[in-house]
């Protein structure tokens, strides 16, 4: 398991490095100048000189391998040494990734938006979770009941149904008509007493529901089929001749051996949660990762873009990886060396 | 005595004929889901085919006196905040989404079915393809499909003038994002089919490879391929309204169903019932694809057809 974690790790260097490569690539030799959203009144002279300020005089590979020393050295030091509290190396020397637009180090955009994406995204995770792992168990217990049929149909059309519709129906029923809920997310509010923290509740209902039905209606199918995979095998027989209550037959034994598969779908489905709360974020107005992409593409502001798109890649090698190391750890019979 | 076999046959002989695909359609039918969603769907698509030649009324025609109007008999969706009529919107706009859908459909299927049965069928291109192919899986696609649009968005309105090439745009780069799963079923389909006998018999007879591919192995795929191209569909039409929703698909004056969600999420306390009919047409699609997927997939698995 040790030595299989390890090739995997190195494994996923070189993954890492092409697809750095390929996003850099891609938005560096894209046409298109970046200097091109400046008023037109600034001369050429100056338009050159502020295009050699953001780096741009130097050759192609030049500024990839800065950006790479700068993604992989410079930032993780800089976090490193927040932690530490004193200076590690030098520190004032260290070149960071700036943003185009704002000028300011793009880490510490990305740091500032984590929180609200992570508490939208994480809940809706949660709360979808709670709702699947419960329908995909009474649906296969009692296969082809209407119960099984309306867990169906519940799952099909929850990922038939896109975010961006699911949203504006709920803004539409509760801020619109009914008027409970706030329509837009409001990320400066601080939750202090009582009263603030219901409005925060009441203010992350839509986002979350919308997340977490999509997430339901996946995670379900897969705890239902994987459930019925283990329903009918010799060891329930067993546990039932043995005399054992029903439900402990379904929640101790069978359960526990179908979470195994959900539990690593539920970890590679992680980076699509990110994916989704780009178009989620949009709706409700969550000022958080996906609102940053955004905004980022519409200013062109291509350090941003860069660094965000590729931490969403490395969320993907990384969840891919934790998937695989969770079954080979949960399920005894795999071994990997 | 004599004549007893010359009664069997005869008999025999009136048993009506059942081909693959009248078996295939027999199991299909049985599935009331899958039926209501190929209802659906033909019902959706010829809306969109013929729907403009009945409603008449130019979805770009703007009429300020008819701003903001809720469902009347002119305008049965009513009408936008620049008073053009949601009818029709909503059928131009399906005519466009349609046609992405589809296009994109195909080019993520002929990408990925070539490199599933080249995946599969030559051995010493097994490994770099799939490399290839989870390299691609492993590419944030949503936040690169963004990206590549907005770069290369006024390059291609430059060459192909503003609708045909932000289409084009928007087909090519659902296609070459989305082919991945495709290829890695047919790679595993072709692995297996590659040891069977009717193919070791084709070789031994001096059958070329390519005509062992073209004669031998492709039908034998085509079942897979089938059920991806309705998945393909659905994420297709689903993944160009999510474009158009972010504000990075068709402009404005030429409707999609996600631009016209896009357009109508702005006006939600006004005309509320304005997000509703593009929100309820992709859903319909997308959920009676899905179904007809669903369908699909079990009249063309042998193993359960006929039971």
């Amino acid at each position: 398991m040790f030595r299989y974690t390890i090739r995997r790790l190195l494994f996923a260097i070189p993954t890492l490095l092409v697809i750095s490569f390929i996003i850099f690539a891609l938005l560096d030799l894209a046409p298109g100048d970046p200097t091109a959203n400046l008023p037109l009144t600034i001369d050429a002279a100056t338009r050159e000189q502020i295009r050699l300020s953001l780096g741009l005089g130097e050759p192609f590979h030049i500024r990839y391998i800065a950006w790479l020393n700068q993604f992989f050295i410079a930032e993780p030091l800089n976090i490193l040494e927040e932690w530490w509290g004193g200076p590690i190396g030098d520190s004032a020397g260290r070149l960071r990734i700036r943003s185009w637009s704002t000028r300011s180090p793009v880490v510490d955009l990305i740091v500032e938006r984590t929180p609200q994406t992570l508490w939208v995204v994480g809940m809706s995770y949660v709360v979808g979770i709670t709702i699947a792992i419960p329908v995909g168990v009474i649906s296969a217990y009692r296969q082809y009941s209407w119960i099984d049929q309306a867990g169906t149909l519940f799952s099909m059309i929850g990922f038939s149904v896109p975010t961006f519709f699911t949203g504006l129906v709920l803004i539409v029923i509760f801020s619109v008509n009914l008027g409970w809920l706030p329509m837009i997310y409001d990320t400066t509010h601080r939750v202090t007493d009582w009263d603030s923290f219901i409005y925060q509740v009441e203010q992350m209902a839509m986002p979350v529901m919308v997340l977490a039905l999509f997430n339901a209606a996946q995670i379900s199918r897969f705890m239902r089929s994987s459930m019925l995979d283990n329903l009918n095998q010799d060891y329930v027989r067993t546990a039932r001749a043995k005399g054992m209550k029903e439900h402990i037959v379904v929640m101790v034994h069978v359960l526990r051996n179908s979470l195994i598969p959900v539990v690593t779908v539920i970890a590679l489905g992680v980076p699509q949660i990110f994916g989704g709360a780009i178009i989620t974020e949009q709706i409700f107005r969550v000022n958080g990762l996906g609102a940053l992409l955004i905004g980022g593409i519409e200013a062109a502001d291509i350090p941003l873009v860069q660094t965000l798109t590729f931490i969403f890649a490395v969320l993907i090698v990384a969840f891919n990886l934790i998937a695989d190391l969770l079954y080979g750890i949960l399920d005894p019979r795999i071994r990997y060396d | 005595m004599t004549d007893a076999p010359a009664i069997r046959i005869k008999v025999e002989e009136q048993k009506p004929h059942r081909s693959l695909w009248w078996d295939v359609w027999a199991q299909f039918s049985t599935h009331r889901g899958a039926l209501a969603g190929a209802a659906v769907f033909s019902l959706i698509v010829l809306a969109v085919i013929f729907g403009p030649y009945l409603h008449t009324i130019d979805p770009g025609y703007l009429d300020y006196k008819a701003k903001n109007l809720g469902p009347s008999w002119v305008h049965p969706f009513g009408t936008d905040n620049l008073g053009r009529d949601m009818l029709a919107q909503v059928l131009a706009g399906g005519r466009v989404s349609m046609a992405v859908g589809f296009t994109a459909m195909s080019l993520s299927l002929f990408v990925g079915a070539s490199i599933g049965v080249m995946a599969g069928f030559f051995r010493w291109l097994d490994g770099p393809l799939m490399r290839l192919t989870d390299l691609f899986l492993a590419l944030p696609l949503l936040p690169l499909l963004l990206v590549i649009i907005m770069l290369f968005r006024d390059t291609l309105r430059h060459a192909f003038g503003p609708e045909t090439g932000i289409f084009l745009l928007i087909v090519f780069v659902i296609g070459i994002t989305s082919w991945m799963q495709t290829a890695r079923i047919v790679r595993g389909d072709v692995l297996a089919l590659k040891e069977r006998e009717f193919v070791l018999a084709a070789r031994s007879i001096g059958t070329r490879e390519r005509r062992v591919i073209s004669r031998h192995i492709l039908p034998n795929v085509l079942s897979p391929v089938m059920v991806s191209a309705t998945l393909g569909l659905a994420s297709a039409i689903i993944t160009e309204s999510a474009l158009s929703f972010l504000g990075l698909g068709f402009p404005s004056d030429f409707p999609t169903w996600g631009r016209l969600l896009f357009d109508g999420k702005d006006f939600l306390t006004l005309t509320p019932v304005r997000v509703l009919w593009p929100g309820l047409a992709i859903s319909l699609t997308v959920l009676s694809v899905n179904f007809m997927g669903d369908g699909l997939r079990d009249a063309l698995d042998p193993r359960i057809r006929g039971r």
